[in-house]
């Protein structure tokens, strides 16, 4: 009886806490003008009357733009995507309009486009949401590209996982077919790209664009060494290729509709456009959110968007770009100077949501996955979690990433189970020190920046781990 | 593959000092001309660049440009102001350009190598005292460099399968393996069988054989000659001998007139081993396995190892005595052979002139596999022809010479190891002719014969063969020959002399090289015996350019590309 009035009160207060909160973050927000949701890419996704269909996105205005590029010169998308600004929403953040003027165009060889659909950093869930909703926005996405860079084939390589994506594309490929958007003489024109759907077979390093091609190409997707083979030289085949992220080449569709410069002004300079940010972890409200870059800082999208933290609890790190971005701890100050000069003293609240400003804090914004932990997260055992899931991944190609990310694994692995040592912290550094930046790909700092990060910035964790070793949070789970 | 540059040569700064090298080469290769040893594991000259093992990372900057106006820019002293690349770059995939610096030997290259020295060997097995590898292991001599010297891996080492069957002559021990892939590419692009790859991934990538396939070519062992660790092993070597006693002699293989060069291994006079020796012109670093296992012959059961008249054993004295009466005033014939060396066919041609015997010769021929076992499967036929014994394109049997004794037009004949039952001479025809047999196995021949005059192999004599290139190649005595054999040189000069007292043809190999200089028009000429060891000299082929060579397009041999 006493047992079940302890829940029953502990429930009411539970609740009541947790109504207070909502309503405390409320009027923050009001008192504070909180950026609103400028969703252009996710416009349609959460309508209930929209579905994947072609007719709906016909009727919503669909296809116009494939219409407008078609009758411009291909250069002149080219240089309306270079005006605005557009960086690559697929983690490296390049410029898209400049990737696209690196082709190499003398060579005489067919030219390949290819849709990196292979969305697999953990904590991003963005461009499900566009291929599941609006694949249609997509498709034209790409054949405004295809023609703007005169692709001969386009490709979607999307991951194994995403087998309902998969078919949801076959489906809409073959309506936009139907009716001539893609395919032999693209609504008449000149102009003509098939768009083939490639599944891939359930490895993380077929998102490195280079890994990506070896995989379409039938091989084991060992990402290739740069120099010599840089895609828009030698990629697919050997053919000048481009390789973009869903999220960007949907982009191009919204920049031949507002045009370049229109678009350019949308989010700040250098950061133009919206992003898509996936917020996972300890929110209330966790979800995918789409912003005009730099609109809201982190604090804002914790506390204010996604409802903030779960009652009674405190925020302990973000990982604001993916599990490979570097940690931020909740309680760090960032201090230093931005590219245009202008100084910065940042709580973890006021970072900007940009490009440029979780790099400068030192981390990266990535592929737009925020991860949040809040105090009840044992850090080491977040870190062997990222550390169990890079080891797997690991192509195997080149030694500092094969031998050094699973000796990580085995270490953290090691540390959960109760055998920690005091040397490991200093061990788990240089071991990661020791792979960043000397492998064939990006996978290497993807594996060692979170080893970095967390070693370094929650490093009495580790050493307590060795003192404590019967620490009650070490039997919560098994890596 | 990375293209070739072309044939000119840039200036690099390697290590702060201003070198010239060929443009197109890679910086391993750049700073390997200029004694600077960039370790690597993975890149091998001859195979494509995979830039896997990491081990050759390196600082790399070019000289900065103005992006608007595209001039240099400028240190304060006026020297071009170098932009270093931030992150080391490998040096086999990075091509020299005019004017970049390099550094190999700065506090970064080593942290790179060290670090990749301990990724190497933290999953390794580290069982050195019992691998077959151990001294001729590219980890121990980079461990030696750049090895931390304690372990500060404490975790279990990763689990591999060991003593895998790869093939019929190659071993694979998994956990030995670094996974550089040199054996992969080797057999995809060279011996042009792909049937290596691995399998999982991450730490746990594997290599194996496909399924159902296995590594059975005939150019297998190649891949545990590039095997820089202990991870492939000869079969037939392994556990055999520990290297670093082992004798290696400069040598050529006698399969076909490929022409292979090799080294053969051997302690106290026995051989334990062949493998390739690199030359870029002949056969870049590969050979046969078949021709590997020639060295077996030496110690065959039918070795000839004493001399004999009518098949009982006598003194050498004694046979040459017999010999000798066979040729005196007698119609001789002599059976010369493409296995001869040409040394040995020029004295045997200087043997024919003082007898005035009839010449002939046979080839030898199979298939061509287009890498290196050319149709002509004995190492000198081009050798037979230079040296003046065969003015004809040999065939491939001996129907001539038994037409010549179906006619009773000779009373002796000197056979050169060949069988000449095999080559369509009856041993009818043979009845009433004597044979003396020069040669270093028994066959139904030297039943026959006589007087048989046990000779040396290649292992066990010094001399030279022209290839299919008509390249002349020395190879030089590896092993001695069965106690109380002399060479095949010494034993042709004995004859010489026997009919000819003053002939003062020597059987020393500079003597004769000088003699076959002298001879008119001979396109040996300027060229003699250490000339050969220093390394490949090509001759004047054109001569012949019309014969029908039966040689197909291989590996450094285009057959349509008339020599010089």
């Amino acid at each position: 009886m006493r047992t079940k009035d302890f829940a029953a009160t502990n429930k009411i207060s539970l609740a009541n806490e947790y109504h207070r909160y909502n309503l405390k973050s409320v009027i923050f927000m009001i008192s504070k003008k909180i950026a609103k949701e400028k969703r252009i890419i996710l416009k349609h996704a959460d309508d209930p009357n929209y579905s994947n269909k072609i007719g709906c996105y016909l009727r919503k205005g669909g296809y116009k733009m494939l219409e407008k590029s078609l009758k411009l010169k291909p250069e002149e998308i080219g240089e309306e995507v270079l005006k605005s600004g557009v960086r690559g929403r697929g983690g490296a953040g390049f410029p898209a309009g400049m990737k696209w003027k690196f082709l190499d165009r003398k060579s005489g060889k067919p030219i390949y486009l290819i849709c990196n659909a292979d969305e697999s950093e953990p904590g991003t869930f963005k461009d499900r949401q566009i291929i599941y909703k609006d694949p249609h926005q997509l498709i034209e996405g790409m054949m405004i590209t295809a023609y703007a860079i005169q692709a001969k084939l386009a490709f979607i390589y999307i991951r194994a996982e995403f087998f309902e994506g998969a078919k949801i594309l076959e489906r809409a490929i073959s309506e936009a077919k139907e009716k001539g958007f893609c395919g032999e003489n693209i609504l008449d024109s000149d102009y003509s790209c098939d768009l083939v759907i490639h599944r891939g077979a359930g490895a993380y390093i077929c998102g490195e664009e280079t890994g990506l091609i070896e995989s379409l190409e039938g091989k084991r997707p060992n990402p290739r060494i740069k120099p010599p083979y840089f895609p828009a030289v030698l990629g697919l085949y050997q053919c000048p290729t481009i390789v973009n992220n869903v999220e960007t080449l949907c982009n191009v569709r919204h920049i031949m509709k507002m045009g370049g410069d229109a678009y350019a002004k949308l989010g700040k300079p250098n950061n133009t456009g919206t992003r898509i940010w996936c917020v996972s972890g300890q929110v209330v409200k966790p979800g995918y959110y789409e912003f005009e870059c730099g609109a809201l800082t982190l604090g804002e999208m914790i506390y204010d968007i996604c409802g903030g933290l779960h009652p009674g609890r405190s925020l302990q790190a973000v990982i604001p770009g993916g599990s490979s971005a570097k940690v931020l701890r909740a309680d760090e100050r960032f201090t230093g100077k931005m590219k245009d000069g202008t100084e910065f003293d940042w709580g973890i609240e006021d970072i900007p949501l940009d490009f440029d400003g979780p790099m400068a804090a030192g981390s990266m914004s990535g592929s737009g996955g925020i991860i949040v932990m809040d105090d009840t997260v044992d850090m080491v055992q977040a870190m062997a979690n990222i550390n169990a899931f890079y080891a797997h991944e690991s192509c195997g190609q080149c030694t500092p990433c094969r031998e050094g990310v699973l000796w990580m694994r085995k270490i953290t692995k090691r540390i959960c189970s109760g055998h920690a040592r005091e040397e490991d912290a200093d061990l788990l550094l240089s071991v990661a020190n020791q792979i960043e930046g000397r492998t064939i790909c990006a996978f290497g700092e993807a594996a060692a920046w979170p080893t970095q990060s967390f070693v370094s910035k929650f490093r009495d964790d580790f050493i307590a781990k060795a003192k404590h070793p019967s620490d009650e949070k070490s039997q919560l789970q098994l890596i | 593959m990375i293209a070739p540059g072309k044939e000119d040569s840039v200036v690099i700064n390697l290590d702060g000092k201003d070198v010239s090298v060929p443009s197109g080469t890679n910086l391993v290769d750049a700073a390997a001309l200029h004694g600077k040893e960039i370790p690597h594991y993975c890149y091998h000259p001859q195979l494509s660049v995979a830039g896997n093992c990491r081990m050759c990372l390196i600082e790399m900057g070019t000289p900065m440009r103005d992006r608007g106006s595209g001039k240099a820019v400028l240190n304060d002293d006026g020297s071009p102001k170098i932009g270093w690349v931030p992150k080391p770059v490998i040096g086999c995939a990075t091509n020299v350009s005019a004017g970049m610096h390099v550094k190999t030997e700065s506090d970064v290259v080593k942290e790179c190598r060290e670090g990749i020295m301990e990724f190497l060997l933290v999953n390794h097995p580290l069982d050195c005292p019992i691998c077959d590898q151990a001294g001729e292991c590219r980890l121990q001599e980079f461990a030696t460099d750049y090895g931390r010297g304690y372990s500060r891996f404490v975790e279990r080492k990763n689990v591999k399968p060991k003593r895998t069957r790869l093939g019929p002559r190659v071993t694979l021990d998994d956990e030995r393996c670094i996974l550089c892939s040199r054996c992969i590419r080797f057999s995809q692009e060279v011996a042009k069988d792909d049937v290596l790859g691995f399998v999982d991934r991450g730490s746990f990538s594997t290599l194996t054989c496909f399924p159902g396939k296995e590594l059975s070519n005939n150019y297998s062992l190649n891949t545990v000659d590039i095997c820089p660790v202990g991870a492939l092993t000869s079969t037939d070597f392994r556990f055999k001998m520990r290297v670093w006693f082992l004798k290696e002699t400069r040598s050529i293989c006698t399969e076909s007139s490929a022409g292979s060069n090799i080294t053969v291994s051997s302690r106290e006079g026995q051989v334990y081993r062949i493998t390739p020796r690199r030359n870029d012109l002949v056969n870049d670093s590969w050979m046969t396995d078949s021709g590997r296992t020639l060295f077996k012959t030496v110690k065959a059961e039918n070795r000839l190892v004493f001399p004999s008249v009518s098949g009982s054993r006598v003194s050498l004295t004694e046979a040459m005595d017999t010999a000798f009466k066979l040729f005196k005033n007698k119609r001789v014939g002599v059976i010369g052979s493409c296995k001869s060396s040409l040394e040995e066919l020029f004295l045997l041609s200087q043997f024919c002139k003082a007898t005035k015997a009839k010449k002939f010769i046979r080839g030898h021929f199979g298939e061509d596999d287009g890498i290196l076992l050319s149709a002509d499967r004995t190492p000198n036929l081009r050798g037979a022809l230079v040296s003046g014994f065969a003015n004809k394109y040999p065939k491939s049997d001996l129907s001539i010479l038994n037409m010549a004794l179906q006619k009773g037009e000779l009373d002796t004949l000197v056979v050169m190891g060949e069988n000449l039952l095999d080559s369509k001479v009856d041993a009818a025809s043979l009845s009433g002719t004597e044979v003396v047999f020069l040669g270093t196995h028994a066959n139904e021949t030297s039943k026959l014969a006589s007087v048989v005059l046990p000779t040396l192999t290649a292992f066990e004599k010094s001399g030279s063969f022209i290839n299919r290139s008509f390249y002349v190649q020395a190879f030089l005595q590896a092993i001695p020959g069965p106690a109380g054999l002399i060479p095949d040189l010494q034993i042709l000069s004995n004859l010489i002399s026997s009919v000819d007292p003053e002939s003062d043809l020597s059987p020393d190999l500079k003597k004769i090289w000088i003699a076959m200089s002298r001879v008119r028009n001979s396109p040996l000429k300027g060229i003699s015996f250490s000339d050969l060891k220093q390394g490949t000299v090509q001759i004047d082929g054109s001569k012949w350019k019309n014969m029908p060579f039966v040689e197909k397009s291989a590996l450094h041999h285009n057959p349509m590309m008339k020599i010089k």
